[in-house]
């Protein structure tokens, strides 16, 4: 698409998005494209290296951080993930990972500054208006928001997904009863404390219910993950659709 | 001494998944948990959102408090000066054991001040301090043969339950009226009712005997004011003032990081702390507490020890975890954290529970209680409310790096990890392990979903479907596509 001023992007898929919902990507690269973005794709990249981090194996962690400095900084383009999960390991957690490493320290803080969660990245980064962004969309139906914590706390973007989903011609975005509250996913959490896990999930879902949404929007798969399992164990015809996949115009 | 065993014997991550179980299938507890969060979160939102410069105020918390811990020791001199001119006596511990034996000895030695003929035993009143729970105070002057009675009504309940508090601030958080009701029904004769004013007007007829029969009583410390030896208590109940005004012999008990140098920061730390705790503007009693009874006085007591307990803490400012003696014990983070509110605060099997509790529960007391870290999501909100923020997750973190240092996940985590890391080096071998999943989910799943997974995995399936992996992942798609763009230009 031509543009008069064309720009740029890495794309940071994620490792879930790549392995276990790859159209979820896909839809990333068309609004990012229909925005007027070129996306570029950088083969070699594998996982942020949170799984680890999260779970203290720092030095684990901090071998995969190195492969994605290593992979990010040939070009200076910015760095764009359609998970504020993996965009938040980024900007804050590789700065603590190498807090004793000066030198890679150095470098996570440079890549820090041009990585972007999708939806921070359109709106407070390119400063487009939501219409732009997602005008084009022909989805329809009744919508809920799950702000993911990561996005909403760890990277403090508070407004750009709604804003965005009510940019959209045919969402009926639903309030989501306590919202901001965690849905229990927490990586790793989910396993080893699976029916803690559950209840937190259980609570979450109540208020999905609540809200009378038939679709259940988050910008972080790794929630939705969660969330979807639980409202297919349920029986829930509720379906989980990334912020990407509801703002991305047809294909 | 003690015949209770240690405390780390339940700290195994199975022991505390057992309590975890516990928790989630007691039906009380989920309902006063509930309630806890709703009512605390809410009110302290108010109460912040009603105070002028309320982010610059935690900011200043926060300065006044990296200040004190950094010349720790300086403060921790002035103080000790500062107390003693003024008649105080000042006693230093090393460790839950000393401090112990410390108290029990000026326990012991108020022995001489009761009026000739008394025989009853000992008499302790005491008023609400985690330290006393930290050194497990109570079992050892128990042991002795003194009796001790909790005067915080919250305080009080637990104790006649033999429970020890389920939070820093709100001990008795995991009941309802109900169960109180029942309490004193069972103790005290008292006729069955609902009515918490009744209820309260028992306790108190019961704990006025012990105010004024007391042999010693016995305070924890908010903050302790180095420039003036004041000991600062922030109290709803009048019990405070009562331990540490109408016994002869008042022995304050506090960490030795609980300090702040001067009154002027002692006034930040109190728009701060009622806020965070209680949503309360300023609790009911403020008592600033200057030293013993003087000649010109009406009251006070005759003797004012003061108990500084490091207990770990010196080692803690130290390390990683130094953040974390930041805490001014307002439980705040407690109330608002997601997994508190499903498991409360037995199940931690610490005095300090919670989010802030599980870093200072490692940072002190070593790496039988780091598995407690792991039992959070990370999902921030503890940060956000901390009044002098702590970045508690980043804390919890450097619990589990030192939780993995010592070895102590189990081998399927740590093999898991090693592998997960070793295949995500490379691409190559991430594509592989791409498709090796897929055919695996694939011959597990019908359709798009899997519905059980072998073990550990099974405590995934146990509540949630699981997706398969995609035939084509993403990175696929991505080449064909390249390939399709490179004809068509």
């Amino acid at each position: 698409m031509p543009t008069a001023s064309p720009k740029r992007v890495q794309l940071f898929v994620t490792c879930i998005i790549d392995a276990l919902f790859p159209d979820v990507g896909e839809a990333a690269v068309r609004l990012l494209e229909h925005a007027g973005v070129e996306v570029d794709f950088p083969e070699a990249q594998t996982c942020c290296g949170q799984p680890g981090y999260n779970g203290g194996f720092r030095k684990e962690a901090r071998r995969l951080a190195l492969h994605f400095l290593d992979v990010f900084e040939r070009s200076a383009d910015p760095i764009v993930t359609p998970s504020g999960s993996c965009a938040a390991m980024i900007v804050h957690g590789y700065l603590d990972l190498f807090r004793d490493d000066p030198p890679n320290r150095a470098r996570a803080k440079a890549l820090a500054a041009r990585t972007f969660e999708l939806s921070q990245f359109l709106l407070d980064e390119l400063r487009l208006a939501p219409d732009q962004v997602a005008g084009a969309s022909p989805f329809r139906g009744r919508v809920a928001y799950h702000p993911s914590c990561h996005l909403l706390r760890g990277l403090g973007v508070r407004q750009a997904p709604e804003r965005l989903l009510a940019a959209v011609p045919g969402v009926e975005l639903r309030p989501l009863p306590q919202a901001a509250e965690c849905c229990g996913f927490g990586g790793l959490f989910a396993v080893k404390y699976g029916d803690l896990s559950a209840a937190m999930l259980d609570n979450k879902l109540a208020g999905v219910r609540a809200s009378d949404a038939e679709t259940l929007v988050s910008a972080d798969m790794s929630c939705l993950l969660h969330l979807q399992g639980g409202l297919r164990r349920d029986g829930s015809t509720v379906r989980c659709l990334h912020l990407a996949q509801v703002l991305a115009p047809a294909e | 001494m003690t015949t209770d065993p240690p405390r780390t014997a339940g700290q195994s991550h199975g022991a505390f998944k057992a309590r975890i179980a516990t928790a989630l299938r007691n039906p009380i507890l989920q309902v006063a948990l509930d309630r806890n969060h709703e009512r605390r979160v809410a009110g302290r939102d108010l109460a912040f959102a009603a105070l002028p410069a309320a982010e610059a105020t935690r900011d200043r918390g926060r300065a006044i408090r990296l200040e004190t811990l950094s010349h720790l020791d300086c403060y921790l001199e002035r103080f000790a000066a500062s107390v003693e001119r003024n008649g105080g006596r000042v006693h230093w511990a090393a460790d839950a054991a000393e401090a112990q034996q410390i108290i029990l000895d000026l326990v012991q030695a108020a022995a001489g001040r009761r009026p000739p003929g008394r025989t009853t035993p000992l008499l302790v009143a005491k008023s609400k301090s985690m330290m006393s729970e930290e050194i497990e105070l109570n079992h050892a002057l128990e042991a002795e043969g003194i009796r001790v009675v909790e005067t915080d009504l919250g305080e009080f309940i637990v104790q006649l339950r033999g429970e020890p508090p389920a939070h820093l601030i709100t001990p008795a958080v995991h009941l309802r009226r109900e169960e109180v009701s029942a309490l004193f029904a069972e103790r005290f004769g008292m006729a069955p009712t609902l009515d918490v004013a009744h209820m309260t007007a028992l306790a108190r007829a019961e704990l006025r005997r012990v105010f004024f029969s007391a042999d010693v009583g016995i305070s924890g410390v908010n903050f302790g004011v180095a420039e003036t030896g004041t000991l600062a208590l922030i109290t709803n109940e009048g019990n405070g003032r009562l331990c540490t005004t109408v016994p002869p012999v008042h022995i304050a008990l506090m960490g030795l990081e609980r300090l702040v140098p001067t009154l002027a920061d002692l006034e930040v730390m109190l728009r701060l702390l009622p806020r965070s705790a209680t949503a309360q503007k300023i609790t009911s009693y403020v008592s600033l507490l200057s030293g013993p009874r003087r000649a010109f006085e009406p009251d006070g007591p005759e003797e004012l020890h003061v108990v500084l307990v490091d207990n770990g803490r010196a080692r803690m400012l130290g390390g990683a975890l130094a953040e974390a003696l930041l805490c001014i014990r307002c439980g705040a983070c407690l109330n608002v954290c997601p997994v508190f509110t499903e498991i409360g605060g037995h199940a931690y099997g610490s005095p300090y529970g919670g989010p802030i509790g599980s870093v200072v529960s490692a940072g002190l007391f070593g790496s039988d209680f780091s598995e407690l870290a792991n039992a959070s999501t990370l999902c921030g909100a503890c940060r956000d409310i901390c009044p002098v923020r702590i970045d508690i997750p980043t804390m919890l973190l450097v619990v589990r790096g030192q939780h993995v240092a010592a070895g102590l996940p189990p081998a399927w985590l740590r093999l898991g990890l090693r592998a997960w890391e070793w295949v995500m080096a490379q691409p190559g071998r991430y594509r592989l392990a791409q498709r090796a999943a897929a055919l695996a989910t694939g011959l597990l799943g019908r359709g798009n979903w899997v519905r059980r997974l072998p073990p550990p995995l099974n405590a995934w399936t146990d509540r949630r479907d699981f997706p398969a992996f995609a035939a084509r992942p993403f990175r696929d798609r991505w080449k064909i596509r390249a390939a399709g763009k490179a004809k068509s230009d």
